[in-house]
């Protein structure tokens, strides 16, 4: 065997390296099979599933309401139009309660503060409250737990109207 | 004589006691030191000690008290899971039950409890330890590897313990807690959906916690403290300081381990035990209400050992106070061992005259002006209003790290310069006031933060009523 052919790999090398591959192969299987096993699982019908949350005119404009169930609030904002706000402070996972008197979502925990649309107006909050995926059917508003929104700043286009 | 008398046939005790340990506890030096180096479990010292290194204020005893209560933890773990259902709510029905209604259950639940958190301060000492006698040094350096990756672990055993009584304080400081995993870059909300077995803290939870906490973590500790053991006599027994008497006699003081070194252990462990049985009598652990998860506490604290990150989150963008900060600080200590590598001082509290001095001058700095600093970063300094257009992990974040690291940086080169500091006493220097600000911030989060965190006086502290 020469050194300058290229297919000079030794036999032995050549077992090595096939060894070291398949071994590779075989803990990143073992390593996946692990994380799959524990993913988590929703179960139906509870938090992570579509929730109704009641019918539109139970929301009257200006309005905050908990749905506890679900995780969430039901914003009505002046317009008439609608928000569905997890009640989860976006900074360390605190329940969020709103604050009718001074008009906003306070958080105990570290004092972050919220507006109306979840806006952050005091930090350490990074980002305003997520949403989840409204829709309004019949007259039934619905709310889809599964779907959790982040996002960056609040704009007209995450409000739904009936 | 007695010896022509006939021997009476030996009792099925006394036989079984001659299979066990066939000869007893030999009466000279010789058969003692056979008996350390033929046994299994006191093989792992030596058969004879030098009497510096049992000298009482050298180790403290920490190495083996942490091992002591790692028996305790383990003893009292088993037998509470007997009465332990990780379900919720039965998990809480089950604490109430064990509290009021098992033999021994609050004694054994509060031993449990206490002992825990006795660990986390006695292996934290015990890395104080090694640290400041430099016995981390070559060819201790795996030894540490494996000390701090336990430590590690011991936190995850409390961290995952801490849920399992599922009440209120449980709930909210592992949910305050698992939060910060979903600060991690990119895969934050995937990693924290797999912590917690769904959305949120949940049944899910608790069941990956309790068997993280039962089954793989202990598994892990007990491994490595075995190694570790191992490692102590494989690396040449403790560090022990070079007297000037012992350059002038080259061979040491030694006494039998048996009996000098066991029976002090034995007192040593007697004693703790007697203490913390005592203690658990006395001082209930903690119990709150149910877990309601629709209902934080004001304030919401971590778990007592992370409140020192929890400080540094009120102060920092999360994405530096969560996780660069102490990936830095974990990388940091890991790598300790390879940056401080004068052999001479092996074994000397504080490394020299100038260390001792040093060590003082850094810890009186860190106390005074780490509270200076979270008072101001509290009241004056608010970069995210100053600089209203920035990201705020430029303004909240990067900003005050630089504020503090430059101070820092001119620290150490003034140190430098004006005691002509050499590099091990430098990173004594840095690494001591770095502790000792993570132990002033810990203290403050545990103290000084009261409702919508703010700062209060712990005697002035307002109750909120839910």
């Amino acid at each position: 065997m020469t050194e300058t052919s290229p297919s000079s790999l030794s036999r032995r090398d050549f077992l090595k390296l096939t060894w070291a591959f398949f071994g590779g192969v075989v803990a990143v299987e073992t390593a996946g099979v692990f994380l799959a096993y524990l993913q988590p699982r929703l179960a139906e019908g509870e938090f992570g599933s579509v929730i109704t949350a009641g019918l539109v005119d139970d929301f009257p404009a200006n309005s905050v309401t908990h749905i506890p169930n679900g995780r969430f609030y039901i914003v009505r904002i002046g317009d008439g139009g609608f928000l569905a706000v997890y009640h989860r402070c976006t900074h360390l996972g605190c329940t969020v309660p709103w604050d009718a008197t001074a008009q906003k979502f306070v958080c105990p925990c570290h004092n972050s503060q919220f507006d109306q649309q979840g806006t952050v107006e005091n930090p350490p909050a990074p980002r305003p409250l997520d949403l989840f995926a409204l829709t309004i059917e019949n007259g039934e508003v619905k709310v889809d737990t599964g779907d959790i929104i982040q996002r960056q700043t609040y704009d007209m286009a995450q409000v739904i109207y009936p | 004589m007695e010896e022509q008398t006939p021997q009476p046939e030996p009792s099925l005790f006394e036989r079984m006691r001659k299979r066990l340990t066939p000869e007893g506890i030999p009466a000279d030096d010789r058969g003692r030191m056979r008996m350390v180096m033929e046994s299994l479990v006191l093989h792992i010292h030596p058969a004879k000690v030098e009497t510096t290194s049992m000298k009482w204020t050298y180790t403290w005893g920490l190495g083996g008290l942490s091992a002591l209560l790692m028996t305790i933890l383990g003893g009292t773990g088993i037998i509470l899971i007997n009465n332990y259902t990780p379900a919720a709510p039965q998990a809480y029905l089950d604490i109430l039950e064990i509290n009021s209604n098992v033999w021994f259950g609050e004694l054994i639940r509060n031993l449990h409890h206490w002992s825990a958190n006795l660990l986390i301060v006695v292996t934290v000492l015990h890395l104080i330890r090694v640290f400041v006698t430099g016995a981390y040094r070559p060819p201790r350096e795996l030894n540490w590897l494996i000390g701090v990756a336990m430590l590690l672990l011991v936190l995850g055993a409390n961290f995952t313990g801490y849920l399992l009584p599922w009440d209120q304080l449980a709930y909210w400081a592992i949910t305050v807690g698992t939060s910060i995993i979903s600060y991690v870059p990119l895969i934050g909300q995937w990693l924290t959906q797999l912590v917690l077995g769904g959305p949120e803290v949940g049944a899910n939870t608790l069941l990956n916690f309790y068997s993280m906490h039962i089954s793989f973590i202990p598994l892990a500790i007990f491994g490595l403290m075995s190694y570790h053991f191992w490692r102590v006599r494989k690396d040449g027994g403790l560090t022990i300081p070079k007297s000037s008497k012992q350059i002038e006699d080259p061979k040491p003081e030694r006494v039998t381990t048996i009996p000098n070194l066991t029976n002090r252990e034995m007192i040593f462990a007697l004693a703790w035990t007697a203490a913390l049985l005592l203690f658990s009598m006395l001082v209930p652990a903690p119990l709150e209400g149910i877990a309601n998860s629709a209902l934080s506490p004001n304030p919401a604290k971590a778990p007592w050992y992370f409140m020192g990150l929890q400080e540094l989150l009120l102060h920092f963008h999360p994405l530096v106070g969560a996780i660069i900060i102490p990936s830095l600080a974990i990388a940091g200590i890991f790598l300790l061992p390879f940056f401080d590598l004068n052999l001479k001082s092996v074994g000397v509290y504080f490394r020299s005259q100038r260390g001792r001095a040093l060590t003082i001058l850094a810890v009186g700095i860190a106390l005074i002006a780490t509270p200076i600093w979270v008072l101001l970063d509290e009241y004056l300094l608010n970069w995210t209003l100053w600089l209203p257009t920035w990201d705020t992990l430029i303004s909240n974040g990067l900003i005050p790290l630089a504020v503090i690291a430059l101070p820092l940086i001119l620290l150490d080169d003034r140190i430098h310069k004006i005691f002509q500091a050499d590099t091990e006493e430098r990173v004594l220097f840095i690494a001591t006031f770095l502790f000792t600000a993570f132990i002033v911030l810990t203290l403050i989060g545990i103290y000084f933060r009261g409702p919508g965190m703010n700062l209060y006086f712990p005697w002035n502290m307002p109750v909120v009523v839910h």
